[in-house]
């Protein structure tokens, strides 16, 4: 780095940059200190920062109300099923496309692409009713199937640009040792493939735990994720601020954090490769 | 490279992704188009029939359709133009010299990842409330009234709450492309002697042309269908001030239950869309080839 870096300069940008962070992370810190406050303190004017007295209470009480494991529970199987579910398709799929692209590998991607760019409330109606009529409002498996289909795209694009890094030098040289394709897959590319295929999984987890359409429309109590759990606090004005702070706080801490280990690959995901 | 036997195999492992793809797009859109010519409402399942355009032009000429549509349109271009301008200033200056950077970044980021009912009620109850929320209490510690953002700026309150959302997403990329902007480009512009705001809209701007294209482009296909912040928040209200066009669709069907209706919005919606998503494929396919 020859740029001028003067003491001053770093202090300033140092400065400014803290405090931007910390203006665009407030209100997540504010949630986060607000789920420790009794209610009465939450709704409080002037507003306590720190000195306040902090308690679990609102946490016992949100783990209390038998349904908050359920809906925790179904948000864990429709992120973990749907993410399954789409790498069982999307392994093989983009696997062959980079290893052996055809003259329409190209169009082939660019048209699961453009199934992205469909809006979900132009095929609402019929998704509706079809699941209606198969019985599937508000089960699993039907929401595993609606989540893992819309990030399909997404997940075939991801591993497509991680396999295609992988070097040919190394296919090449273990097909002149001799190297069968079961093989060459299993102990020479499998391997090198797994660190994509780990943040694919990491992408698609946060997506379709944060997936707040069809969840929100298609599930009611059984099914229901953490999306609607939420979503049912939107009624009864103040009073339950803190619990819907405590709430909040439990649904999104464990997404955050994968978030966090995961910005670049998001960056790679969402811009289907145009962006590394 | 691709031999014959590879050229099958590889034939029968992306068929079944390409089968699934194209039912889960072909049949529930042909059911909205065969709908969207029906008249068919849950509550009167009796009446029902071919009426042709009827549906399209019912929602088209509802005023409901045109204040949605214009909704949609300023949700969409205010929240592209806080989230760009921000995201490219923000983005410049996590480049810059920063101690504890990787921190910064981490709170930058961090709202992408809440779930958007949770952002959306408590930005509402939290920070936006009248009374007893963290801005109106900032304003009355500077001498000012509080505002009730969601009684008397209820669409602006959606854009804000959206764009926070957003925000990390434009600020990454556009950081990520910053950072690949060559070392010695950066030198060499300083050697020239170069000021900030030339260096800047010289070398940076054109440099983030393409990238801020590509934000442009994925936040748009997004924004369209913003609908679970409206849901938990206003209800499209008050009156239909913060209806867009997603959330006229659902109401429509599932609150009317007017599925001919609702279809025939439903194909507006996926007209809309699909002349911004021409452009996007355009975009991604070059990028391909190179």
């Amino acid at each position: 780095m020859a740029r001028r870096t003067s003491p001053a300069r770093v202090a300033v940008f140092t400065a400014l940059g803290w405090a931007v962070g910390f203006v665009v992370f407030f209100p997540i810190l504010w949630m986060v200190l607000t789920s420790f406050k009794t209610e009465l303190e939450a709704f409080r004017t002037p507003p306590s920062f720190l000195f306040f007295d902090w308690t679990l209470e609102n946490y016992a009480i949100v783990q209390a109300r038998s349904d908050y494991l359920r809906y925790a529970m179904n948000s864990i199987v429709l992120a973990g099923g749907s993410t399954l579910a789409a790498l069982v398709f999307a392994i093989p799929a983009a696997w062959a496309m980079a290893f052996s692209p055809t003259e329409r590998t190209r169009g082939t991607l660019l048209w699961m692409l453009s199934t992205k760019m469909m809006p979900p409330v132009g095929v609402l109606v019929p998704m509706y009713l079809l699941f209606r009529d198969f019985s599937l409002l508000d089960t699993h498996v039907g929401l595993i199937a609606v989540l893992a289909l819309g990030n399909l795209p997404i997940v075939i694009w991801m591993l497509y640009t991680y396999f295609k890094e992988i070097p040919r030098d190394i296919l090449e040289a273990s097909r002149m040792d001799g190297a069968s394709s079961w093989k060459e897959i299993v102990f020479v590319l499998t391997p090198m493939a797994v660190p994509g295929i780990a943040s694919t999984i990491l992408l698609n987890v946060i997506l379709a735990w944060n997936e707040a359409f069809w969840t929100l429309n298609l599930s009611t109590i059984k099914a229901a994720p953490l999306t609607a759990f939420i979503a049912s606090y939107s009624s009864p004005e103040g009073l339950f601020w803190a619990k819907l702070s405590a709430a909040s706080t439990l649904a999104i801490a464990p997404i955050l954090v994968l978030g966090w280990f995961s910005q670049r690959q998001l960056v790679r995901g969402l811009t289907f490769g145009a962006v590394k | 490279m691709a031999t014959k036997k590879s050229t099958r195999i590889g034939r029968i492992a992306v068929a079944p992704s390409v089968i699934l793809l194209f039912l889960w797009m072909i049949v529930p859109l042909g059911m909205t188009l065969y709908f969207s010519t029906q008249r068919y409402n849950l509550l009167n399942p009796d009446r029902s029939g071919f009426v042709g355009w009827l549906n399209y032009r019912a929602f088209l000429t509802n005023p409901g359709f045109t204040t949605a549509l214009v909704n949609t349109l300023i949700l969409v271009g205010a929240v592209l133009l806080i989230t760009v301008v921000l995201g490219i200033l923000i983005a410049v200056l996590l480049d810059q010299p920063i101690k504890g950077r990787g921190f910064v970044r981490l709170m930058v980021i961090a709202p992408f990842f809440i779930m958007p009912t949770v952002s959306a009620l408590v930005w509402k109850n939290l920070l936006m409330h009248p009374v007893s929320g963290f801005f109106a209490w900032i304003m009355r510690s500077l001498g000012l009234t509080p505002v009730d953002w969601f009684t008397h700026h209820p669409l602006l309150s959606i854009i804000l709450i959206v764009a926070w959302q957003w925000l990390p997403f434009a600020t990454l990329i556009l950081f990520t492309a910053l950072q690949s902007l060559d070392l010695e480009q950066k030198e060499a512009a300083e050697m020239d002697g170069a000021g900030p705001f030339s260096y800047f809209f010289e070398m940076v701007l054109p440099h983030l042309a393409r990238p801020i294209t590509v934000v442009i482009m994925m936040e748009t296909i997004f924004l369209l269908s913003v609908f679970a912040e409206i849901l938990v928040t206003t209800q499209g209200g008050p009156g239909q001030q913060t209806t867009n066009i997603a959330f006229l669709v659902y109401a429509q069907a599932l609150l009317n239950y007017n599925v001919g209706g609702a279809s025939a919005g439903g194909i507006v919606a996926v007209v809309l869309a699909n002349i911004v998503a021409f452009f996007l494929v355009r975009l991604v396919g070059k990028n391909l080839e190179a």
